[in-house]
């Protein structure tokens, strides 16, 4: 078995509104360093087998949405 | 003429949608589950507002895959008038019948109100009625629209904008903006003309005894559009 991660993430240039509050309740906890916060998804995939073409198709069909999302692939074990 | 509301798991605006088109509109309705691949003996799409599989993963991500889908893409693409609504809009931009996608409100807040509505392409079958601003009800937590420069421009020099935000008095403002969407875009056409998508319900405000049948000024779309067909 092959455990692979997608990393899925608003485009930088959209704006996270959830991460927006997040950023502000931070700096609210006197965390004053943090200037943005972005939320982005993490889906952990049990694969039999490792073919990075089709889990960019798993990527590209269902997993992000390209309008409003990038993502990342990264073989975990 | 007959239209199918399609129905998914999670869908609860299918009876609204069902009860408008046949008590008010007048033309028979029917439902087709998700699952069904098949459109035969209907004229016209009703794709309704819900919760589609929980909007996990995406909104309308899910619902975006069933095998109906595919019907409708292709009802879509001969022409036929094909209606999403609210859930409905944003599975219709998850298949990419319609450009762009919808984002969480900017203020991440499920809004349930009523707000104002200017038809901004007056010559299309599902707007050339709407000629006055009409308030027409919200309910929606992710229905800040957003699209690539490209596909806005496209969609602002094609008349596709269907839909604005406005206020009373008919003005495009930031205030009158509910939940950040770009130009304050409420609903879009595809490039034909005969699908559109908008996430405010028209569906709930048919008839008279709802406070409102303003809505009819849109939904008859279905007629006017399959009057071109």
């Amino acid at each position: 078995m092959v455990t692979v991660r997608v990393n899925v993430n608003l485009k930088p240039s959209l704006l996270d509104s959830a991460g927006r509050t997040v950023t502000k309740s931070l700096v609210d906890l006197n965390f004053s360093e943090v200037s943005d916060a972005r939320i982005g998804k993490t889906i952990t995939l049990q694969l039999e087998n490792y073919d990075e073409a089709r889990v960019k198709a798993m990527c590209d069909k269902l997993l992000a949405n390209p309008v409003i999302e990038d993502y990342s692939i990264e073989v975990v074990s | 003429m007959k239209i199918a509301v399609i129905q998914f798991p999670g869908s609860n605006c299918d009876q609204d949608a069902l009860f408008s088109l046949r008590n008010d509109l007048k033309v028979e309705a029917d439902y087709v589950w998700h699952g069904e691949s098949n459109l035969a003996g209907f004229d016209g799409v009703f794709v309704p507002g819900g919760f589609t599989y929980g909007d996990y993963l995406r909104c309308g991500a899910i619902a975006a895959q069933s095998s109906v889908m595919a019907e409708v893409k292709r009802f879509a693409e001969e022409g036929r008038p094909v209606l999403g609504v609210c859930n409905g809009f944003q599975i219709l931009c998850e298949t990419g019948i319609l450009p762009g996608a919808l984002l969480p409100n900017i203020n991440e807040r499920f809004i349930c109100d009523s707000i104002h509505l200017k038809a901004e392409n007056q010559s299309s079958p599902w707007t050339e009625q709407v000629k006055d601003p009409i308030a027409v009800p919200i309910a929606h937590g992710e229905g800040r629209f957003i699209a690539s420069q490209d596909e806005l421009s496209k969609l602002e020099n094609e008349h596709q904008v269907a839909f604005r935000y406005c206020s009373k008095n008919g003005e495009i403002t930031p205030e009158a903006n509910p939940n950040g969407s770009l130009n304050n875009i409420a609903g879009i056409l595809n490039s034909k003309g005969n699908v559109l998508g908008m996430m405010p319900h028209p569906e709930r405000i048919t008839s008279k005894i709802l406070g409102s049948d303003a809505g009819l000024l849109i939904v008859s779309g279905f007629q006017r559009v399959l009057a071109t067909v």
